[in-house]
Order: C-alpha cells, then structure tokens, then sequence
C-alpha cells in the first residue's frame, strides 16, 4: 500500500439533530503513529464525531477520508472492508451479553475471515487478544459476570481481533474507578507499542488524556476550536480551555 | 380537542414507521446469506419460553368451554351436539388466538426488550462495525422464526385443547374417545383447519415485526428498554385482533365457513 499522509481526515463537517447543531464545520487530521484525544464537555457531539468517521452517524455536509478513502463513496461491501482496519471501543461497551466472551471475539471474524480461516486460526486470535489484554481466563464467561473494568478490557480486546490500522476509543475511562481507569490508559499505551495503531481518543479524563495523547484537539461549540499538546494546551489563557483544567 | 389531533397524527405516524420497517425486512429477507443459525437459536428459545404456558391455556380452554357450554345445549336438548360445536370454536377461534395473545406477550415483550436494550447499549451499532447486517441477523431471524413457530404452537394447542373438551365431556356426560374424535372431527372441516392455520401464519409474522420494530428502534435509557417491551405486547395484541378480525371477514367471503 502506498505511504498515505492522513490515516483519517474530516473536512467542514456538519451534523445537526432537528435544530439542535451538533457540529460546525469541525475539521480535523490524525496523522500515522498518532494518538490524538479529543476533549470537550457532555453533549458537545464528541460520539456523534466519531460515529460519522465509521459512517455509524450520516453527516449533514463535509468530507471524511478514513485510510485514504472518502467513505461517502463506499459500498456497502467496501465500507465494510474498510471498517475491519478501523477498531472502535463503544463507550457502553456494546458486548454482547448472550454471547460468552470467546463468541464474543470471535464475531467480528464470521465477516471478514472465511470458514477454513476461522477453523484454523480464531481459537489462537482470541487468545492472543485476551492475553493482550491480561484476561486469557475470561474465555468462556458471560459479560454479565465481569466487573466494569474487566468488560471494557474485552470490549478492546474484540476491537484487537482484526489488528486494526487505527482504533477510535469513545470515553475509555468513564465510569471507572481512578485505578481501573489508570489500568485502562496503561493498556492503552500497551496497545499502541504492540499494534503500532493510530488512534482518536474521546475522554475528558485529564490523567488518561495525560497519559496517552500526542495531540488534543478541543471541541466546543461543534468547532474544532484549538489543537496543541497537552503541555502547551495547559499554558493556554482564554477561559474556555482552562475550563477543563481547573 | 388538540391533544387529540397530536395523538392522532403520532398514531399515523407509527403506522407508516411500521410500514416502512416491514417493508426493509421483505427487501432484506430476498437478499441472498439468510442467518440460518440464528433462525434456529429463534426458534428454539420461541418454543422454549411458551410451550409450557401454551399448552397449559389451552388445556384449560378446552376443558372450561366445554363445561360453560354445556347447561346451553342442555336446555335445547343438544347436548349431543356438545363435542361438535366445542371442537368448532376451539379450531377456529380460541386456540389461535390465545396461542397468539400468548406470543405477543411473551415474545412480543421478549424481542422488544432484547432488542431495545441492545440498541441502547449500542451492540447493534457494534454488529454493523464489525461487518455483520444487524437487521439481516437480529430482525430477520426473528420474524422468520415467529412466523414459523406461532403456527405450529397454534396446531399444538389446537390438539390440547380438543383433548381437554375430550375430558370437559366427560365430566358429566360419557363419550368414549372414539365417538368424541368422530363428532369433533365430524363438524370439522378443511374450511375450519386451513384458514385457522393461515391466519397464524400472520399472527406470527406481526409479533415478529411489531416486537422488533419496537425493540430496533429503541429510544436511549433502560426506561426506552421497558417502554418498547410494553407497547410490543400491546400493539402486537392489537394487530392479532386486527387480523382476526380480517380473516373472519375473508373466509366468508370465500365462502369457506
Ligand atoms: N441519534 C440522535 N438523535 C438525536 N440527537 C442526538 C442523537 N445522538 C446524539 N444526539 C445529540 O447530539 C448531542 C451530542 O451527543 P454526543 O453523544 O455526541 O455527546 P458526547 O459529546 O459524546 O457526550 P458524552 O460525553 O456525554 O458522551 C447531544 O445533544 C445529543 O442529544
Ligand atoms: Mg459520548
């Protein structure tokens, strides 16, 4: 595959609910390698940002290139190509509870892998993806009988599964005790060494955010109002920004 | 007066939501790939949760139709009659619709609410990312598999219930099997057989369609989860009286009765 200067672009993209007007104009680019976070307060629009990129959510206007690709242009056969290079970690989780854990990972592969490669090669992925993870004893629970942090840890854990280009985290950490949610950023990072995956991170976790990004981009009022390291980021005046830091 | 108006046009447009949601599901169900295993797993846990109770309703149908008619056709001295005219309403009328009103509030409720609360806790959106059709998986298989099932728990409860008449009967009069079997089936006939059978179909297939659109179109909250599987149960009851009430006409119309 050719070298591609963006893994994922948004352009002038608007997104409204009745007269509610979620997004602006929001424009962004992750480059290769890069973690980028996205920060911005409840109900800004940060899911429904995301949502858009894996075409989960059909934007007003603008553009969305994931990998190269416009993905306004896809079928709905490539899109789903395209979405087996794309790891999304649902805020909810979204495991799901008839299913054990191993049936639970091995669902993204009845898609894209075929009988024979299943057959030969799911039993050893999903290991491998709950070892990643550090819950190999998991395997044949039900979500219900896992606690919140261990449920988010397989629910990336099924994201891992395909070995994804770029994985989209939607609030990783919400709703988790500091430690747990310091355990998760720590995965995070663990992750990224081993898969060598991109990624935007949705948190308004500032330890998690700390951790993990490269760059953060803040959304508010639906714009992409300012992109900057954290450390920059924290050095910043205008009361809108400090908002998130005091 | 206004309050009625919004009600009104809100019901209006439910019906054409429905519409619509039924007709996405026949252009999915001609599309090649059906989830066969699904429609299996369906139609097991479908028999499974109301076997039980289907059975037993009808049992106590037969037996209690039975007695209530009993007194009637004492005092036009037709008692004779009695096995006929039980086996007649039972194969016609009672059976399939308890066996669907039975349906609607178990599956009904079941699928609204499965369904509700995997759309609020986004599982539906996590099928879709990984590749698979949720409605192909989740809706088809279902309604598929209430079509199918709600038939045969119907011509289940159909035999239960005919066996309970058998003992109603027996109560007080004295019919052996044989002659209670050849005065009900006597009465009845194909016109009473296949139309009951035809409509069950329907039956089936509007539990389905009702109990997933409720639940596929769930609104955000565990309150969104409750509120699909009530109203599944109480517009898919409806329908089933609806329909009924249809076929009633269209049987006589064909002349069938
Ligand atoms: N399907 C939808 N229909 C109508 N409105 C929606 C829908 N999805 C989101 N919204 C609205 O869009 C806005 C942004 O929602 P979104 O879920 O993106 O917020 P968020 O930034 O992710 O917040 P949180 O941190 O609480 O998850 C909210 O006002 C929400 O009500
Ligand atoms: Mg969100």
């Amino acid at each position: 595959m050719e070298k591609i200067k963006s893994i994922i672009e948004v352009k002038n993209l608007n997104k409204s609910f009745g007269s509610n007007h979620v997004l602006r104009d929001f424009s962004m680019e992750v480059v290769p390698g890069e973690s980028l976070v996205i920060l911005g307060k409840s109900g800004s629009g940060k899911s429904v940002l995301i949502k858009c990129i894996i075409n989960l959510i059909v934007p007003d206007s603008g553009e969305i290139y994931v990998l190269g690709q416009n993905i306004r242009e896809l079928d709905q056969d490539q899109m789903d190509k395209l979405r087996a290079e794309v790891g999304f970690l649902f805020q909810s989780n979204a495991l799901y509870d008839s299913m054990t854990v191993r049936q639970n990972l091995e669902f993204p592969l009845r898609r894209h892998w075929t009988k024979e490669m299943r057959d030969l090669n799911a039993q050893s992925a999903v290991k491998e993806a709950l070892e990643d993870v550090g819950l190999g004893h998991t395997i044949d629970m039900m979500p219900a009988e896992l606690s919140g942090g261990m449920r988010k840890r397989i629910a990336l854990a099924r994201t891992l599964i395909l070995k994804p280009k770029v994985i989209l985290y939607d609030e990783p950490t919400t709703g988790l005790d500091p430690i747990t949610a310091r355990e998760i950023s720590e995965l995070m990072l663990q992750v990224q060494e081993k898969y060598k995956a991109s990624s935007i991170i949705i948190s308004h976790d500032m330890n998690c955010i700390r951790m993990t990004s490269d760059r953060v981009i803040m959304l508010i009022d639906g714009r992409n109002y300012i992109s900057d390291t954290y450390e920059n980021l924290q050095n910043v005046p205008d009361p809108k920004v400090r908002e998130f830091f005091d | 007066m206004i309050h009625l108006i919004k009600i009104d046009s809100e019901f209006l447009r439910e019906v054409g939501e429905i519409a619509r949601f039924t007709g996405r599901f026949f252009s999915e169900v001609i599309k090649p790939k059906q989830e066969w295993e699904e429609f299996i797993n369906q139609c097991f846990w479908i028999g499974f949760k109301t076997l039980t109770l289907v059975g037993i309703t009808a049992f106590i149908m037969g037996l209690v139709m039975t007695i209530q008619s009993r007194p009637t056709l004492l005092e036009f001295g037709a008692v004779s009659m009695l096995p006929a005219m039980v086996s007649v309403s039972l194969v016609r009328e009672i059976a399939p619709v308890i066996t669907a009103l039975i349906c609607a509030g178990k599956i009904g409720s079941g699928i609204g609410a499965e369904l509700g609360s995997m759309r609020v806790t986004e599982q539906i959106d996590a099928m879709e990312v990984s590749g698979t059709n949720p409605f192909k998986y989740l809706v088809v298989s279902r309604v598929l598999a209430s079509t199918l099932m709600v038939p045969l728990l119907s011509s289940l409860a159909i035999a239960i219930s005919l066996y309970g008449g058998y003992l109603g009967v027996n109560i007080r009069g004295n019919v052996s099997w044989h002659l209670y079997w050849l005065q009900s089936f006597g009465a009845l006939g194909y016109g009473d057989f296949i139309p009951s059978l035809i409509k069950t179909f329907f039956f089936g297939f509007a539990i389905g369609i009702v109990g997933c659109y409720k639940g596929y179109n769930s609104k955000k909250g565990t309150e969104g989860v409750g509120r699909s599987a009530t109203s599944a149960v109480i517009v898919a009851s409806l329908v089933v009286f609806i329909i009924d009430l249809i076929a009633v006409q269209v049987t006589d119309l064909l002349g069938l009765t």
